[in-house]
């Protein structure tokens, strides 16, 4: 079943345009990678998705489990299920992690007419998820993400992923800046909530983080648009060749 | 320091003539004066008398400041000075008792109420006072003679401490107070409630004033916290003009707290002195949450060695709010310790004022002092004055100071936004974490709890009245304002 269905997306920051005409559907269980050069629009990909305002659409149409995502605001879309693993994850001085994680918790459920998690119903799930990122308790304690690593933030992200389980994640180059440890890791979290209900969108500039989570489907972004499609081998043969060969590739389609 | 963009500034609507700085325009005032001392003549003891006529002339050849005086620049009494509030008479406050359920603190060891100025037993709660805490009205302490009432404690401190000669609200207090709460805590006793001293305004059609006067005693070693929360019921103006004088002995740990919460028309001038002797281990919580225009001034005193001293406070305004904070520490014996924080919040046309001077004397050597504002502006009408001051005569000190200014972080808001959390209640989230920075210093579990709720409450309010500017066309409605040209 198509849980993700992009057609012909255009947008733009600050009246340049980013992407030019995107079209991508990814069907519940798949996991998809989208990979390109820096400045190819991954990211804005993301943040559209995400609904961030500052994004504006100017064409085309995005439809989420069946719904218009364009017309949710972004905790609509979060509400729907749709998560964005943040590239640089937010510091927020005086909310206490567990709280920060119950509240969004609670949020989806109030959203969906079910009754709220109290803190005992919260623990069990929370101290498994926790083990499985190889967190301790003791650092989620502190405000959310303040005075974290960069590791700790990214794995951060991927243990609230665990916890909100969405019918969609979006990974926005969680491997940027993670040692191969803290790599394995954020793949551990990742892999152990695989599906065959849930999609992911795996957003990485480097292969590396695809040895460790498999994609059904690979794909070159290039200048706002797929350049290229294929299967897991399509990486591998893009960390071969680099970019420059997708964007010949590309130019060549569109001359 | 940034500043944000200069308020709108707007006439009041109060009183129309012009005000001169002759003693014959404070006709209210003069009032207020012969009533009281004509009631004092006959109980009140000589010395008090004195102390009296002391203040009243002090403050009738002042009068009121004016933006020239350093210590009143950001904040205009102009409107406040001519608006002619007058005394109240006692009332019987028995039809206000479900109204006064609401503004009980839980947890408390006692309560005591007071109604216009004036001491409501019917109101009070004191039942089974805990051994070493002494309490009572102060006015009753005079009426049934200090000597029973109060040996020794009253005269030693009453009126010694807050500066009559530099603060005209002190010395107008001193001149019109007509009662107050007096606590004693016995040497070594340590209360493990706080007491609640609730001052009510209920105008009930009138402007009225009154001049709440307390006196702290924590004698060496003891414990204590004392909340003093000032509440109005009714919309109308009303001036609370308070002094506090706090004594904290050798070694006290005393925690007191400010509650601000009255009606937006409210004009409110509280005043905090702090005596601490040796090792004494002071904290000031305030909280403004409600007033029109509030000066809130705090003026501890390290005046034994060792000491610490925490001034901790949140100012929360909206509307056309005027929040004056005026913090004075001296630091007069060696190795004394003192940490200022104060956060702000400040919606729509509120402007609020952080003044914080120390003062490290000559003797003072091996003090600490620090001092940290920050603030957060939630519209780009509201307005923010900081002001540190320090004035070191001491050589080996150690004195910083900080202050920001800020708004709400998009991406802060954006990140909880995409985790579900509505915008509404992202913001909310986010202001309360800004403001439990303030709870966190505060260690007594019953006021903090107090405070908790009371701010929650505030902040719900803004974050709403913001949700609801964003879904209408901005439209001015007409309230009062005490801001004006100065």
């Amino acid at each position: 079943m198509a849980l993700l269905e992009i057609d012909d997306l255009h947008a733009s920051v600050d009246g340049h345009e980013i992407l030019k005409g995107l079209t991508l559907t990814v069907n519940a269980g798949e996991v998809h990678s989208i990979m390109g050069p820096n400045g190819s629009g991954k990211s804005t990909l993301a943040q559209v998705l995400a609904r961030r305002e500052a994004y504006e659409v100017t064409g085309g149409t995005v439809k989420f489990d069946g719904k218009d995502l364009l017309e949710m605001s972004p905790e609509e879309a979060a509400c729907e299920g749709l998560f964005m693993a943040f590239q640089y994850p937010v510091e927020i001085p005086g909310v206490g992690n567990a709280y920060f994680l119950r509240s969004a918790m609670n949020a989806i459920r109030r959203y969906h007419g079910q009754d709220e998690l109290d803190a005992m119903d919260f623990l069990p799930l929370y101290r498994e998820r926790l083990k499985l990122l190889e967190m301790d308790e003791k650092l989620m304690n502190r405000s959310v993400n303040e005075g974290f690593s960069g590791g700790e933030k990214k794995r951060n992200e991927i243990l609230q992923l665990a916890m909100l389980e969405p019918k969609l994640a979006i990974l926005d180059e969680t491997d940027s800046g993670l040692d191969i440890d803290a790599l394995r890791i954020v793949a551990q979290g990742v892999n152990a909530i695989r599906s065959k209900d849930r999609g992911f969108l795996v957003i990485t500039h480097y292969q590396r983080l695809l040895n460790y989570i498999k994609p059904d489907f690979v794909h070159v972004l290039v200048d706002g648009r797929i350049a290229a499609s294929g299967g897991p081998e399509l990486a591998l043969e893009l960390e071969e060749k680099g970019y420059g060969w997708a964007e010949a590739d590309e130019q060549v389609q569109h001359a | 320091m940034k500043r944000s963009r200069k308020t709108k500034v707007r006439l009041a609507s109060l009183g129309q003539a012009k005000m001169t700085s002759t003693a014959g325009q404070f006709g209210n005032y003069l009032e207020a004066y012969n009533h009281v001392t004509a009631q004092g003549a006959e109980h009140e003891p000589v010395w008090l008398r004195q102390m009296r006529e002391e203040g009243w002339a002090r403050f009738s050849a002042k009068g009121f400041p004016t933006t020239h005086d350093e210590d009143w620049r950001f904040t205009n009494l102009a409107a406040a000075a001519r608006t002619p509030f007058h005394r109240a008479a006692r009332i019987n406050a028995a039809h206000l008792a479900k109204e006064i359920e609401g503004y009980r603190l839980k947890g408390a060891v006692c309560q005591l109420v007071f109604v216009n100025g004036h001491f409501s037993p019917e109101l009070s709660e004191m039942g089974g006072l805990p051994r070493g805490l002494e309490i009572c009205a102060l006015k009753r302490a005079f009426d049934c003679g200090l000597e029973e009432c109060a040996p020794g404690g009253i005269e030693q401190h009453l009126g010694r401490y807050a500066d009559i000669r530099r603060d005209v609200f002190a010395a107008l207090n001193t001149a019109l107070w007509e009662d107050g709460a007096y606590l004693r805590i016995r040497r070594g006793a340590a209360i493990e409630h706080p007491v609640h001293l609730l001052y009510v305004s209920a105008g009930a059609g009138e402007q009225i004033m009154t001049h709440p006067r307390t006196l702290v005693v924590a004698e060496e070693q003891s414990q204590a916290s004392v909340v003093e929360d000032y509440v109005s019921i009714g919309d109308e103006a009303g001036f609370s003009n308070a002094v506090t004088e706090l004594v904290a002995g050798d070694s006290a740990v005393v925690s007191h707290f400010l509650v601000e919460r009255e009606n937006p028309a409210a004009f409110n001038v509280s005043t905090l002195r702090i005596e601490q002797a040796r090792a004494a281990n002071v904290a000031s919580h305030s909280i403004l949450l409600g007033g029109g225009l509030v000066r809130n001034n705090v003026h501890p005193v390290l005046a034994g060695e060792g000491t610490e001293c925490l001034i901790n406070g949140l100012f929360v305004g909206a509307g056309h709010q005027h929040l004056d904070n005026y913090m004075l520490v001296e630091h007069a014996r060696p190795n004394g310790a003192s940490r200022q924080f104060y956060n702000g919040i400040l919606d729509g046309h509120a402007r609020g004022v952080f003044h914080g001077r120390i003062v490290v004397h000559k003797d003072a050597q091996k003090t600490d002092a620090k001092q940290t504002n920050r603030n957060l502006l939630l519209a780009d009408t509201a307005r923010i004055d900081t002001k540190p001051q320090l004035e070191i005569h001491a050589d080996d000190v150690k004195c910083t100071h900080g202050a920001t200014i800020g708004q709400i972080e998009e991406e802060q808001l954006f990140y909880l936004r995409s985790r579900g959390f509505p915008e509404m209640e992202a913001r909310n989230l986010l202001l309360y974490a800004f403001a439990a920075e303030c709870l966190d210093r505060m260690h007594e579990p019953a006021a903090r709890a107090f405070a908790e709720e009371l701010i929650q409450r505030r902040l719900s309010e803004l974050v709403l009245a913001q949700n609801e500017r964003a879904g209408q066309l901005h439209t001015e409605e007409e309230v009062q304002s005490w801001e004006e040209v100065g």
